[in-house]
């Protein structure tokens, strides 16, 4: 019996591959449009992908981190350690625009961003003017800070009524 | 598992003495994640959908900040525990969480100054640990602190809210003010572990930290048009392991899965 290796890994095929791995939360992004993947390393056979987590508390962290190592199995690579790496801290600023634009698609507004919740002083201050994805509106008000998941606000759109998550900016 | 056995035979004798720090972060971890605990007993009975939500959002992430304290914990200690053991097979007396975050949840108003009097803490002081000199602790600090800034937006404007709103909210505002403010001292007192790490200076000054501190909880006490509580006596003792009655409860409930069923993993 005759068996077949893989063909030795290289960065490329890796970034490739780790385009197929979806947020389980929101599944119409990559993890690479998220901007979690800081860095792909391969040694011979064995491959390195170093990720930042995005919240503290994000339940989707280890989910991911199964599906990079079952992506990279089904195409014959077992040697692979992920790595964390907490700092530089996450900011939705490394999300790509395609990831932006996919958001939007989808349902989700897409980060606002600079518009980072830091400013713990400006209480009540004006809400950001966040787009209603679905009618396209700029006439929406917040609902809530804190959404369906760690990564997003709840929005409401006063033109189409209807309520929306806001990717919240995280910077 | 034989290496793990012999490791553990041989510790007594052999195990160096635990980073200084060691303490210290435990001591971070258990506040997060006792509060979390707290919160997390809200879920599903917020007053109103939105803030069920905050509350278990606010909780996720303490909870994911005290995991990441009890995981350094875990190899400053090298003694062979991990984040697990720490949470979950440590009793009452070992834990070192300030007496305000095991405090009982009370109706909404006595949660949110709870909640008021730890995020205005918690923030500065990560906003001090991120520029600190210990790279691993600065790093959770930068990511946490974050997180924690959308937590005391959330609890300073409910402060606001419930001080400046109806003659109920402001009644039962007052109530938990006149109960809970004891216990905020104890956040910014030293122990005398707290005291050395800061003559080492691997830990802010915590006076340093009242000006900021004190600054916003005025600011947003006007706001709510509430009197600045006098400097009451300060309750303390359980940064040393002198616990409230609380403690033992919610650590029964917290521990009841890993002690039923061992060897549990996060």
């Amino acid at each position: 019996m005759v068996t077949t290796s893989p063909p030795a890994p290289t960065e490329a095929r890796i970034w490739q591959l780790l385009e197929e791995v979806s947020d389980p939360e929101v599944p119409v992004l990559s993890i690479l449009d998220l901007g979690i993947v800081r860095a792909v390393a391969v040694d011979g056979e064995h491959i390195t992908v170093t990720i930042t987590p995005t919240y503290s508390g994000c339940p989707a962290m280890s989910a991911i981190a199964t599906d990079i190592r079952l992506r990279l199995l089904a195409e014959g690579y077992r040697q692979v350690t992920i790595h964390n790496q907490i700092s530089p801290a996450w900011t939705t600023d490394w999300m790509s625009q395609a990831g932006r634009s996919k958001l939007e698609a989808y349902g989700i507004a897409p980060p606002i961003d600079g518009t980072a919740s830091g400013h713990v002083l400006n209480l009540f201050g004006q809400d950001t003017a966040v787009r209603c994805p679905l009618c396209k509106s700029a006439h929406t008000h917040l609902v809530s800070q804190f959404g369906s998941t760690a990564c997003k606000a709840l929005y409401q759109c006063d033109d189409c009524r209807e309520p929306f998550d806001y990717f919240k900016c995280h910077a | 598992m034989a290496a793990t056995q012999s490791e553990i035979s041989t510790a007594p004798a052999a195990a160096p003495a635990a980073n200084p720090l060691f303490p210290f972060v435990l001591q971070l971890a258990d506040t997060s994640l006792i509060l979390a605990h707290r919160l997390s007993e809200w879920c599903g009975h917020g007053p109103v959908l939105e803030q069920d939500l905050a509350l278990a959002n606010i909780a996720l992430d303490l909870l994911g900040e005290a995991r990441s304290y009890y995981q350094y914990a875990a190899e400053l200690e090298g003694r062979g525990r991990t984040e697990d053991d720490l949470a979950y097979l440590r009793s009452a007396v070992e834990y070192r969480n300030p007496l305000l975050v095991e405090q009982p949840n009370g109706d909404f108003a006595h949660t949110i100054v709870r909640q008021f009097l730890f995020d205005n803490f918690h923030y500065h002081l990560l906003k001090e640990l991120q520029s600190g000199p210990d790279a691993r602790l600065a790093a959770i600090a930068e990511k946490s602190v974050k997180e924690a800034s959308y937590h005391l937006k959330w609890s300073s404007e409910w402060l606001i809210r419930l001080g400046d709103g109806t003659p109920e909210s402001r009644q039962r505002l007052d109530k938990a003010i006149a109960t809970l403010w004891r216990f905020a001292g104890e956040l910014t007192t030293p122990t005398a572990l707290e005291t050395n790490l800061q003559e080492l200076g691997l830990l802010p000054d915590y006076a340093a930290l009242l000006p900021a501190m004190q600054a916003h909880a005025a600011h947003v006490l006007a706001e709510a048009t509430v009197p600045l509580p006098a400097a009451p006596f300060a309750q303390q003792g359980g940064k040393s392991g002198r616990h409230s009655e609380h403690l033992g409860y919610l650590l029964a409930e917290l521990q009841y899965l890993q002690r039923t069923y061992p060897g549990l993993t996060w």
